[in-house]
């Protein structure tokens, strides 16, 4: 068990390994409760949403999810979310949960010329992920919900092993898989039925440790590490989250257009060891001698068998410059790394590899 | 969670076993729960001189990098190369086939293995990881 953002959480059940491998080959089950969930409701809800966050909100069908970011008047990212559309006027934002009392009040804040209700709807759920290949043939006799019509990022209210649930097939694993939301007081039941009904198809609880690999190979990122307030959504890569033809104005737009025109000052690039030792969080990336990024993630990929990294690179950077990403054994050819990691006071060679590390089958 | 009673320790979670004047080493149960699953496993070379107390190596586990320190004073007699193949055996078996490095120690005036006198023992080390949760 692990402390993490107030919450008691267990960073693993057993070997992270095998969880995360679990995860990849069958399933996985997930106690993300400490998540936070903001209600945002009313008839503006989805134009205060509008102005909130980067995203169109608005423009989300009922039962669709979105992903999308908040973000300060200059840029900068207070967090990224998951949005689902869960009725008309009915929107519950997810929120990290060390960044859920910013993002209550910011959103507050920002609501407050609509007529929308924003409500820290955190104690009213608790959340059960199940992910894997296997996910939806163990969920699916357990609810009345038709999981075979339900498209990724959509979600629907139903019930799960006889509880009421708002079920979505999102997740943070790079494998297909669905989360439940549902009340603190039904968890233990449906936790009981998903695993019960999921053993005997490889199905074991997984902790953050494997969560945090998992994510990592399908090339998501963490707030904390490649996400914050120092850095805009396009140097994560992501700036496809900024909505800058949706109507109406939005909290950071004008720095985020500068920031589009002008180019990222950084640029998030994968990394692959060659070495067994693992690049992690903090550790600088060495090009010529000199520091020209920083690692925001590392561990050893369970899939790959390799060590792999995520890393800001400077613009500009040699291997910014070059476009070695995607060749395989980089763009250094067979002798040359394309940069070096300096792990513990040596510099250990390392190629640029295309994000994500992992894709699933389709 | 075991704690041999044949084996001394040391409060930075490695064991000891002594036979004459060679000591194996390896980490504990209680280190090797704690780091989760060790994944790289960075020995000392053997011919070199290690010193109790100081860093030799280091254990990477998937979450974090801990260093090994040595618990003896003496020179490097020989490693487990099986961990370079397999550092599991540090979880599934952290006091047979997960040990890691051996050290060939000094003697005392007994003519007995040459330890530091700090070394914890079992009942000692058990209490150490209680008061550590």
């Amino acid at each position: 068990m692990t402390s993490f953002a107030g919450w008691q959480m267990p960073l693993r059940y057993a070997s992270e390994t095998a969880e995360h491998l679990a995860v990849r080959r069958a399933a996985g089950l997930f106690d993300l409760s400490h998540m936070g969930e903001i209600s945002v409701t009313g008839p503006d809800a989805g134009a205060a949403l509008d102005y909130a966050l980067t995203g169109q909100l608005s423009a989300a069908p009922v039962g669709r999810a979105r992903y999308t970011m908040i973000c300060a008047a200059d840029g900068g990212v207070l967090d990224d979310l998951v949005v689902y559309r869960t009725g008309p006027q009915e929107f519950l934002v997810i929120a990290n949960a060390a960044n859920t009392a910013v993002v209550h009040e910011q959103l507050r804040a920002r609501a407050s010329g609509w007529d929308a209700e924003v409500r820290d709807a955190t104690g009213d759920y608790a959340l059960i992920a199940i992910q894997g290949p296997a996910a939806a043939s163990i969920l699916a006799p357990l609810t009345e919900i038709d999981l075979s019509a339900m498209k990724y990022y959509a979600g629907a209210f139903g019930s799960v092993a006889g509880r009421r649930a708002w079920v979505a097939r999102t997740g943070y694993t790079g494998e297909d898989g669905f989360e439940v939301f549902c009340a603190p007081a039904d968890a233990a039941g449906i936790w009981e039925a998903l695993a019960a009904a999921g053993a005997p198809a490889g199905l074991i609880p997984a902790g953050l440790a494997a969560r945090d690999t998992l994510r990592l190979e399908a090339g998501m990122p963490l707030y904390g590490n490649e996400l914050g307030p120092d850095m805009t959504p396009f140097e994560a890569g992501l700036g496809r989250v900024v909505k800058f033809d949706k109507p109406g104005d939005f909290v950071g737009r004008e720095a985020l257009a500068a920031r589009a025109a002008a180019g990222p000052r950084r640029r998030l690039v994968g990394l692959t060891i060659l070495s067994r030792r693992v690049a992690r969080h903090g550790y600088p990336v060495l090009e010529d001698g000199q520091t020209s990024g920083t690692v925001t993630s590392g561990a050893p990929s369970p899939t790959l068998g390799v060590p792999i990294a995520m890393a800001y690179l400077d613009a500009g950077s040699g291997a910014d410059a070059g476009s070695g990403a995607g060749s395989g054994a980089g763009s250094g050819g067979e002798d040359k790394p394309d940069l070096f990691v300096g792990i513990r006071g040596e510099a250990v060679p390392a190629n640029l590899t295309d994000l994500p590390f992992y894709r699933r089958r389709q | 969670m075991s704690v041999p009673a044949e084996l001394r320790y040391t409060p930075e979670h490695e064991w000891v076993s002594v036979e004459g004047t060679s000591a194996s080493i390896g980490i504990t149960e209680y280190a090797a729960q704690q780091l989760g699953d060790v994944v790289y496993v960075s020995l000392p070379t053997p011919g070199t001189a290690v010193t109790a107390g100081e860093p030799c190596g280091e254990v990477e586990s998937v979450k974090s990098v801990s260093d090994l320190y040595s618990p003896v004073d003496g020179e490097v007699t020989e490693v487990n190369t099986e961990l370079e193949d397999d550092p599991s055996l540090v979880n599934a078996e952290p006091y047979t086939a997960g040990w890691m490095f051996r050290v060939k120690v000094g003697q005392d005036s007994n003519g007995e293995a040459a330890l530091p006198p700090d070394l914890l023992s079992p009942a000692e080390y058990e209490e150490l990881t209680k008061s550590a949760g």
